[in-house]
Parts: structure tokens; sequence; C-alpha cells
């Protein structure tokens, strides 16, 4: 930060892009690394990182997709399997499904909103700190053999300190800790970005959908989280200190856990599901050239979805010995969620039919939705009847479903919002060409992939299977996806190579190659550290889009150091100025102090009592205020 | 928003900035260089942070209860909880509430030996409700590895406890804080924040101290 | 390790060939489903793909039209109003049937019913045919006989972990829970060897833990039930006594019951008529000589992880314990 002449009250806007550059941007050297706090630094961090963890799933992947290609597959042990496949599940669902789409928000929401910054930054780093070392304590657990082995969901009594002897499962459950600690700590800088840092006008009515599917997600995060946290902490101290909460013969229940993982699970999903719908928003308004019908209905379809997505999770259950009567609750409710989301299939659908279609290749991920999802949408119907459940539930038509809603549902269209946003993260366009060819491998062999599994499953094939007999006849569909995953893999890697030709040679992008409506196209590519050289004020739902309108911009905003707006809730009106902090190690090191307490305390409970001071210490050092700083901020403070 | 096109002098400029070069640009210099409640970021973020914690306390409440409705015999063994010590930290925390007004109270009107008396004073109260949870865990009349009635009292007890702890040290902080400084309006803004924290950890006890005492004696 | 057909048929797994009433419920909803979602599937993608279509082509260029903005679609909104709501009738027939379907399922008619416990173990099933008349029961394991045309009311426990009962061509499945007791109802209605399996992730060999289920008619049921509640007869020639000494005094009593002898271990499978059953390992190889010889000299080597140990028997000892084990139909 550079040092200005303070004029009590207000700082000389001095228009200096440059002082600003260097007011926003992250400390040079290696120090400056592990000090940055820049919103968009960190979501590239975190970009990185959860892609990183995708392609380590997909590799696990394929090595389940090797092992069943033929009947009595030597590939696999039946142990090395079952850690496969739980850390196959482990990192899509926790690693790269849930913070890839916090990754993305906390890049692009500030900029969507006419921010400067997130609302707390240096939380924001810390919460990619604390994933990147939690998710490299269970992949160290992995390749020393300790790698958890009872599936992504761990069920007790199998993932109890019976039946998982060692230290495998607490690995898991740890990592749980580490993730959702992340994933609850990005909820509330999310929240307070979008309730409090909206540019003056930008009412709620006037947010991009994008933004009203992270408001929502985060919302749900909240609630949900909590409870898969719980249930972990408790799996931990059955495990450790012989608490009996999962015990039968001491009182507990095997079915407590399943509640508590599935109250969270369920919503989970639907926390992976809602931001790519933002995605879709975005991306077919783009190349439709025309807003998205039904805004109102768009917004109200997100909050139902969210609210019911609280009631369905009993249907993960439907095969125990619940009540019947109570289970047919639940179908009624996995039904109903249906609706939400064919009013927003419905306005997509019309919203193409009544604009102006570019077939750029942002939108033929997006467009894959439209078939994948759906049928993925329409399978789900199926499993949410308790009967037909009870032939499918555990099956390999699960797979096939879940894979159907996840890859079509979130990942093509986060796909599609990569070659949609890379210009802006970069400057440089993604080929073209090569999109195409990544594209329809991946739908091609999606397809391959998956769509026999639901076969499969029909024709008697269960879950979590390392191998099958041949007589079964279920090899030649395995055969088929296997290749169609080996297609999926073959398409990834051409994205990874798309992506490292094009951050070298790409076409130069400018700031708006999409011609798109949003704010995030109204600066350079990449934007500059601070966002906006001035911060806009909103009229409207399309900024870029629609007539300028006066007043345009913001002035009196410090370039000498973090100053950020802050606004009302519901309408954005001006409400004060705030000094954010600059770049810091302080998350970094906080973020060392709780690694060692939460792995610590996966040998012994006592880790929790000494673990605590160094966290003490590096929580306080970093929220306590320099002295310098504050005699400046003293003699430019205006009370309110 | 910003004001209208005309009157625009007749508005407060330091709730509505000022419009400048013809109605173009809006200047927000003027504005207030931090506030209370909610409409301040750290408001909400404490409030992120409740309804966070409040869920897990409702989960785990409704994990106590689950067990209950399996359970042949509730406590599953031995008595409930004796009531004297978890009373008596249910009084020495509702009453630690009143310095903790007066310490949000004075914060907000920015007056700092009150604030720093009445954080001393929330200080005492903190020391006294951590001892008394010390005597409450040697009460319970049941270990964590008993039962899972055990494991389901001991995990709402170390649920709230841990809050009881992190609430005692942040206050100690800033109590440290408002004595040496630096010191500046923001910090205020964490006294009053710090107290809505403060409160969240004494009221949630209450539903847990009912669950905890008396949910085994009816 | 690897896993071998049976020596007749091979047995069906296979929800969509239902052999059972409670299957052929479940297999008439999957029929209608689908047919639904089929239509719904096709319409929609038909919508989409129509609109993009007939729709002009534009580019980043484009002039954006922001009508929309200005003034309310009511066109649009209402043919998005008629597709919900027609969604939600198909959504209110899909309830229906689900909960008619649930329904039927619980009225199968109970009488004369067969009553078995099936207890889940890592990786085995136990089973005990229950009657009023407790001298009647008996235990038996990995291979259930029941009668075409009678139901059979299952009752579902496990000890250990979760495991589930799953036999697609007769019924969906049920969770056995450790703490608590599930029940089933099914109805084989041809005769016929139906497969079933596992369907709970419960360990190492979860994958190896099938279930061979034969339907055959009523008198021949009853006779295999008959069978079963009387001990194997003695072994009468000294190879097969020699054999049984070498179970009982050995660590196969440990583990296992056969009875009629002083074997009553409870940690494995009832091995009291092992020569009636088709298959060995809980589904993985047929019963014959070889498989089961090298079953008991190492079953690690071909489902590892199983709680049964090595046995190093001298080979004498392993050729009389087998001629034992074919005395035990």
């Amino acid at each position: 930060m550079t040092v200005l002449d303070t004029a009590k009250g207000s700082w000389p806007e001095r228009g200096d892009a440059f002082t600003l550059e260097q007011t926003w941007s992250d400390p040079p050297g290696l120090l400056g690394w592990f000090s940055a706090v820049n919103h968009k630094t960190i979501a590239v961090r975190f970009m990185v990182t959860t892609f990183i963890f995708f392609l380590l799933g997909g590799l696990l992947a394929l090595a389940i997709r090797l092992q069943l290609a033929l009947p009595n597959g030597k590939v696999l042990g039946p142990d090395l399997y079952n850690q496969v496949f739980t850390m196959h599940g482990s990192t899509m669902m926790f690693l790269f499904a849930v913070p890839v789409m916090q990754a993305v928000a906390t890049y692009l929401v500030p900029l969507m909103i006419g921010a400067r910054s997130v609302a707390f930054p240096r939380m924001n780093a810390f919460a990619w700190w604390i994933f990147t070392m939690g998710g490299a304590m269970l992949y160290l657990a992995f390749f020393l053999d300790i790698g958890p082995d009872a599936g992504w969901f761990a069920y007790v009594p199998l993932a109890g300190p019976d039946y998982s002897p060692g230290k495998r499962v607490d690995f898991w459950a740890q990592m749980i800790t580490f993730t959702e600690l992340s994933g609850l700590m990005e909820a509330i800088v999310l929240i307070t970005t979008i309730l409090k840092m909206r540019a003056p006008g930008m009412t709620l009515n006037r947010m991009p959908l994008f933004v009203w599917t992270i408001l929502v997600t985060n919302v749900m995060v909240l609630f949900a989280m909590p409870a898969v946290m719980l249930a972990s902490t408790a799996l931990i101290t059955d495990r450790l200190v012989d608490t009996q909460f999962y015990n039968p013969a001491k009182g507990g229940d095997a079915l407590l856990w399943q509640h508590l993982f599935w109250f969270f699970g369920h919503p989970e999903v639907y926390m992976i599901f809602i931001p790519p719908l933002g995605f879709m928003s975005s991306i077919i308004a783009t190349f439709s050239r025309r807003p998205v019908v039904g805004y109102a209905a768009m917004v109200l379809a997100l909050i139902g979805t969210a609210f019911l997505a609280f009631g369905l999770w009993v249907h993960h259950m439907f095969a125990t010995n619940l009540p019947e009567l109570g289970k047919a609750f639940f179908t009624a409710a996995s039904l109903m969620i249906a609706i939400p989301t064919s009013v927003q299939i419905f306005c997509w659908i019309s919203t193409l039919w009544t604009g102006r279609i570019d077939f750029k290749t942002p939108l033929l991920f997006v467009l894959a939705f439209f078939v994948i999802l759906l049928l993925g949408g329409l399978t789900g119907l199926m499993l949410a009847s308790v009967p037909l459940d009870y032939q499918l539930h555990d099956t390999y038509f699960v797979v096939a479903h879940l894979h159907y809603v996840l890859l079509g549902g979130a990942v093509f269209p986060l796909f599609g919002a990569f070659y949609y946003w890379f210009p802006k993260f970069t400057g440089r366009l993604l080929g073209e060409r090569l999109g195409r060819w990544n594209f329809w491998l991946f739908f091609i062999g999606f397809n391959l992939a998956f769509f026999p599994m639901h076969v499969l499953g029909l024709q008697g094939m269960p879950r979590r299977v390392y191998t099958y007999p041949a007589e079964m006849d279920w090899a030649d569909l395995n055969l088929l996806a296997t290749a169609g995953a080996l297609t999926i893999g073959l398409s990834v890697l051409l994205f990874v190579v798309n992506v490292v030709r094009s951050l070298r040679h790409g076409a130069a992008a400018g700031d708006n190659p999409w011609g798109a409506g949003t704010l995030e196209w109204s600066v350079s590519s990449p934007p500059p550290m601070a966002n906006f050289e001035r911060v806009p004020v909103v009229h409207g739902r399309f900024p870029l889009w629609q007539d300028a309108a006066q007043p345009a911009h913001v002035t009196g905003l410090a370039s000498g150091y973090r100053e950020v707006l802050i606004t009302s809730v519901a309408d954005a009106k001006l409400d004060h100025r705030l000094w954010l902090p600059g770049s810091t190690p302080w998350p970094f090191l906080a973020a060392v102090a709780t690694t060692i307490l939460f792995v610590g305390s996966i040998f012994t409970p006592w880790a929790v009592v000494w673990g605590a001071v160094p966290v003490a210490i590096a929580t306080t050092a970093w929220f306590w205020p320099k002295r310098e700083m504050t005699g400046r901020r003293v003699d430019s403070e205006l009370l309110p | 928003m910003s004001a209208p096109p005309g009157g625009q002098e007749a508005r407060d400029p330091h709730r509505f900035g000022r419009l400048v070069e013809d109605g173009r640009v809006l200047d927000v210099s003027t504005l207030p260089t931090f506030a209370f409640g909610h409409r301040s970021p750290m408001w909400w973020g404490t409030m992120g942070l409740v309804l966070i914690e409040g869920t897990v306390f409702a989960l785990a409440i409704m994990a106590y209860f689950y067990l209950r409705s399996h359970a042949e015999r509730w406590p599953m063994s031995g008595m409930p909880p004796a009531l004297f010590w978890g009373t008596v930290n249910t009084g020495v925390m509702l009453a630690s509430a009143v310095p903790n007004h007066f310490a949000k109270r004075a914060a907000e009107r920015l007056d700092l030996a009150k604030v720093r008396l009445w954080l001393v004073v929330c200080m005492l109260f903190s020391f006294a409700f951590l001892a008394v949870r010390a005597l409450e865990f040697g009460a319970l009349n049941t270990r964590w590895d008993t039962d899972a009635y055990g494991s389901a009292v001991w995990m709402l007890m170390g649920l709230h406890t841990t809050h009881l702890v992190t609430d005692a040290f942040d206050s100690g902080v800033l109590t440290v804080l408002m004595f040496t400084g630096p010191l500046e309006g923001k910090r205020y803004v964490d006294v009053s924040e710090n107290a809505a924290y403060w409160y969240f950890v004494v009221l949630s006890w209450l539903p847990i101290y009912a669950v905890i005492y008396w949910g085994a004696r009816f | 390790m690897s896993l071998h057909a049976y020596a007749l048929t091979a047995p069906l797994q296979d929800a969509l060939r239902p052999a059972g009433i409670q299957a052929v419920h479940l297999g008439n909803l999957w029929n209608l489903t689908l047919g639904l979602c089929g239509l719904v599937f096709a319409a929609v993608l038909g919508a989409c793909l129509y609109a993009l279509w007939r729709a002009p082509r534009g580019d980043a260029g484009t002039a954006p039209d922001l009508r929309s903005l200005a003034q309310p679609e009511r066109r649009v909104w209402r043919a998005i109003a008629w597709a919900t709501a027609a969604s939600t009738l198909g959504l209110l027939g899909l309830l229906a049937a689900d909960v008619w379907t649930s329904r039927a399922l619980a009225r199968l008619p109970l009488a004369d019913a067969v009553n078995i416990e099936l207890t889940g173990h890592q990786w085995w099933w136990e089973a005990r045919y229950l009657d009023a008349d407790p001298a009647r029961e008996f235990m038996t394991a990995n291979e259930l006989h029941i009668p075409v045309g009678r139901p059979v009311l299952v009752t579902l426990r496990a000890d250990d972990v979760i495991h589930t009962l799953w036999i697609p061509n007769l019924q969906g499945k049920k969770d056995m829970i450790p703490g608590r007791t599930a029940t089933i109802t099914l109805r084989a209605d041809r005769a016929g060897s139906y497969r079933g399996q596992c369907a709970e992730f419960c360990g190492v060999e979860h994958a190896l833990m099938a279930l061979l289920v034969e339907a055959e008619p009523n008198a021949a049921y009853e006779a295999w039930a008959a069978r079963q509640r009387e001990a194997a007869p003695a072994p009468r020639d000294a190879l097969a006594q020699r054999g049984r000494a070498v179970f009982v005094n050995g660590n196969c009593a440990r583990c296992h019951t056969v009875a009629g002898t002083d074997a009553q271990g409870r940690m494995g499978p009832d091995l009291s008529h092992l020569a009636s059953r088709r298959t060995i390992g809980a589904g993985m190889f047929p019963n014959k000589r070889g498989h089961l010889a090298g079953w008991i000299a190492d079953p690690q080597s071909l489902k590892p992880g199983v709680y049964m140990p090595p046995n190093a028997l001298a080979p004498d000892d392993l050729q009389a314990l087998l001629a034992y084990l074919e005395t035990l139909k």
C-alpha cells in the first residue's frame, strides 16, 4: 500500500489507475504469495486446486472402469478397489463439486455486482488454505495405503470402530471437518458480499440470476453443512474416545448416521446443482441475445428448490425399515421439487425459442444440460418412487442417475462456464475448434459410459462391487461403459491442452468478446486488481445492454488504500465506506495451526486442547490491528 | 439510491452522497467510514456464524431426542444430571447479559471508558461461568462412553462449552485491545458484534440446559 | 479369485424378468413410469431442439432484444404456465401410481406362509426356517428353497454391519440393520433358480455375497425341508468317519455346526447339509470337490478378507474330510 497525504474526511480521487492497481495487488515474492488476499488471486488458486482434484477423481474413475471392464477383473484387488471408489466419491463430492462453485463465485460475484472485493478477504483466503490442506491430508493418507475405504458416505457400523479399525475412516471424517469449515466460511463471505457490497442501484431485483444462485446456495450451506459436521464429529468420537452414538448395543442407532448424513447429503447435491443453473442463465442470455424469460419466476424457482431440497433426505433411506407412510411423504416432496426445475427449463427453452442463437462452445456445453440433466431428472422421478426404489436402490441404475444429474446438471454447465469466462480471467479466448472436439467427445463419451448403467442396474448389478461373475451377462455393457469413460478422459485431456495452448497463443479476448450484458464484461480482461477503476452505478439488469443513465459511476473512494463501498441489503442504497485489510500471512498461518489441531485430533483427543493454543495465537495475530494503519484510519474517519 | 434529479442539496450527503459533474457522478467521500448493527458486514458475518452454530445445536438436540425415542429407559443407566451447578451457571450466564448489554450500548456511543469498564465486568462473569462449567461436567452423572445417552449429553455440553471458551477468549482479546489500543471506530463495531455473539452463547444455552438437565426428567 | 457358474442353468438376477407377484407389481410400475418419463423426455428435448432449429442466428455483435425488460411477455408466460401445469399433473399421476403399488405390495396374502429369519453376516447369509413347533426349525446358509405359489415372510437381521437382501426376480430390496428387525414378503410364481446379492456395501468382500433361491413345487420343497430338519445320517465308511473326526476335533468345529455331532460353532455357516447346496462361498463356486478342497485349504486366496482362516491339513486328512462333507446331504 502506498502512503498518501490525507485530508480529513476524504481522499482525493486521483483517477489514478496506477495507484489503484498498486493498492489492490498482491505483494511479490514468496512471502507475498503466502500473504495474498485479493479475491481473484485466491479464486484462481481455488479453481486450479479443485480442478486438480477433479483430474485425480477422474483418474480414480478410470481405475474403477478398468477393473470393471471385464468380469473377474484383476486390475485392482478388493481392498484397493474399495479405497479407490471411496476416494473417487469423496474427491468429487467434497473436494471438487461444491468448492469449485464457490471458487468461481468468489471470482465473479464482486465483478458482477460492481464491487472491488469480497466482504472478508482474509477469511476467503483462509477458506482456500484450509480446503487445500484438508484435501492434501486425504490424498497423503491414500498414497500411504491408509486411505478410507468405507465409501464416500461411510455408513456405520461398517465405518465405526469395530469394523473399520485403524485410522482410515478417521482421515475421511477429518477431511469432512476441513472441507466443511472451508465451505461454511466461504458461505459467510459470499452471502455478506452479495447483500452488502452491491454497487449503488443494483437492487435485488436487478441482480444477475447467477448472483441469486450463489446467494441461495450459500444460505443452504449454512443449514446443511452443520449436519455432516455433527455426524462426522460423532463418528470421530465413537472411534477415538468410545462414544456410543452409532452402536446399537449401547443405545446408539445406525440410522442416526444416515439421517444426519443425508440431511446434509441431499441439500449438498442441490448446492452442487444450483450455481450451474446460474451459469446456464448467464450463458443462455448472452448467446440468445436477450434476457432470460421470467426473471421473477426464475428467482422464485431457485428459492423453492432450495427449500424443498431440505425435505427430501429420507429418499436415500427407502430400503430401511422406516414407516411406509413417512416414506410416501418424501416421495411427494421428491416429485414436487421437479416443478421449480421444470419452470426453469421452460424459461430457458422459451429464451432460446425467442432469441437469436450464437452457437459458441459455451452454449454447446449448456445445451447438453437439456439432454443429460433432463434424463437424469426423469430417472430421479423413478427413484423417488418407494416401490421402484426397492428395485433400483444401490444398483448401477443409481450410479447412472447420479452421474447424469451431476455431470449434466453441474459439470457440463461448468465447462461451459470455463469456456465463457476464461477470456475474462486470462485475456485470451479458448480455441473454438478444440472446444467443439472437447464438447462432442465429452458428450458422446459420457452417454456411452453411463447410459448402459441404467440397464445394468435393472439387470441386477449392485453398486460398489469390485468385480462380477462372467455368467451374469453384464460384461458387454461394462466394457462399453469403460470405453465411454476413456473417451471422457480423452475429452478432458483435450480441455487441458486447449487451456495450456490458449494461455500462450489464444486470441486476445478484449473486454467483452461475447457481447454480454453484465458488469464483469465492462472491465478489462483480465480485470484490474481493483476490479473497477470507477465503481459503477447500476440502473438495470443488463448495464452493458441497456442505455447508459446518470449518474454513471461513483467517485470519492480512495485509491491509496483498499476502500470499498457498503450499500443496503434490498435496494443497494449508499450506506458507508469500509477500509478492507490488505495482504497478510496470518490466514495461511492460522490454517497451518488449524491443520495441526485437526490432524492431531485424529490420533489423540488431547490435540483439541494443545492444538487450540497455536490457533488462538494465529487468530489473535490475524485480528490484532497495527498501530500505524490504525492511526491513518483514525485520521480519515467519518463517524456514522 | 442516489439523490433525485432536483433538490439534491437538501439531501444529507452523509447518507446519500453528492451528485457532482452535472449529475453524472456520485461522490461518496462524505459517507461514514464505519457503521453499527445490520449496516455493518461484520454483523452479517456474526449472524452467519449464529445460524451455523444454532443449526448444530438444533441438530444435536434432535439427535438427543431421536436416541431417546429408541430407548426403553432414559437415562439408559444411572440418574439424570444433578441440577445445582447447571442451574447456577444458567443464572450466571443470564446475569452476564447485563454487562454485555451495557458494553454494547457504550460501544455504540463510542464511550471508551464505559466500554472498558463493562468489558472487564463481562470478563469476570466469563471466569465465573467457565469455572462453574467445569463443576457441571463433574455432576452430569454419566460418562461420554457409558451409552448413547451419555454421549449425547456430553456432546451437547462439549459443543456449548466450546462456545463459552471461544467467547471468553475473543472477549478477552477485545478487552485487552480496548486498553492497549490501537483503537479506531471499527473496534467499537467489533465490541458491538462481540456482544451479539455473547447473547447467542447465553441464549443458546437455555434450550440446551433444558434438554440436558430436564430432558431426562420427563 | 474367480467366480464360476453353477452346474445347470445360470440363475437369474434381473428385475426385468419378474418371477413372482411382488416383482410383477414393481415391473408394471416400471413400465408405466418409463413410458411417462419417455414421453416427457421426448417432448421437452423436442421443444428445445425445435427452438434451436427455428431461431434466427446471431453473434456478439447482434443487438440484444430488451423488449422483455419493458413489457411482460404474456404469451410466453402462458405457455410456461401450461407446461408447468401439465408437468404437475404428470407428477401427481406418478405419485398415485407409486402409492397404489406400495399398497399392492403390502397386501400379499400371508396364509400358509413359509417363515424364514435371515441374518446377514460379513459375507454370507444365515437362514433359520421358523416353525410354530420349535423342534421343526432348521438352519442353513447361502441357499434358500421356497415353494412356488406360497408366500414367504422373511425377517431380516444383521449382527455386524448393514447388509441388504435383494432378489430382483422376486421382490425389491430391504436393509438388514444391526439393532433393528425388518420384514419382507415375497412369493415365487414360477419355478427356477434365482440369484440374490447383498446390495449394501458391507466391507471388503461385499461383491462376493450372493444368495441362491431355489423355487420349486411345494412337494419338492417339503421334501427338501424334511431332509434339512433331520441331521445327516452318520457316515458308514471309514474314510468319512475319519473325516468327521477331523471336522469335530479340528478347527472346523470352532466356527461351524453340523447337526447331530459335537460341532456346534456359530461363527460361520451351518454345514449340516452342505452337500445339498449347489454353491460354496456364498455363491462363489460350484459345490464340487476340487473347489471345496481349495476353499478349505486357503479361503484367503480366493476371497481375501473373509473370516475363515487357511487350514493346513495333511492330504489324507483333507481327503477324509471331503469324503465326510459329501455325506452331509
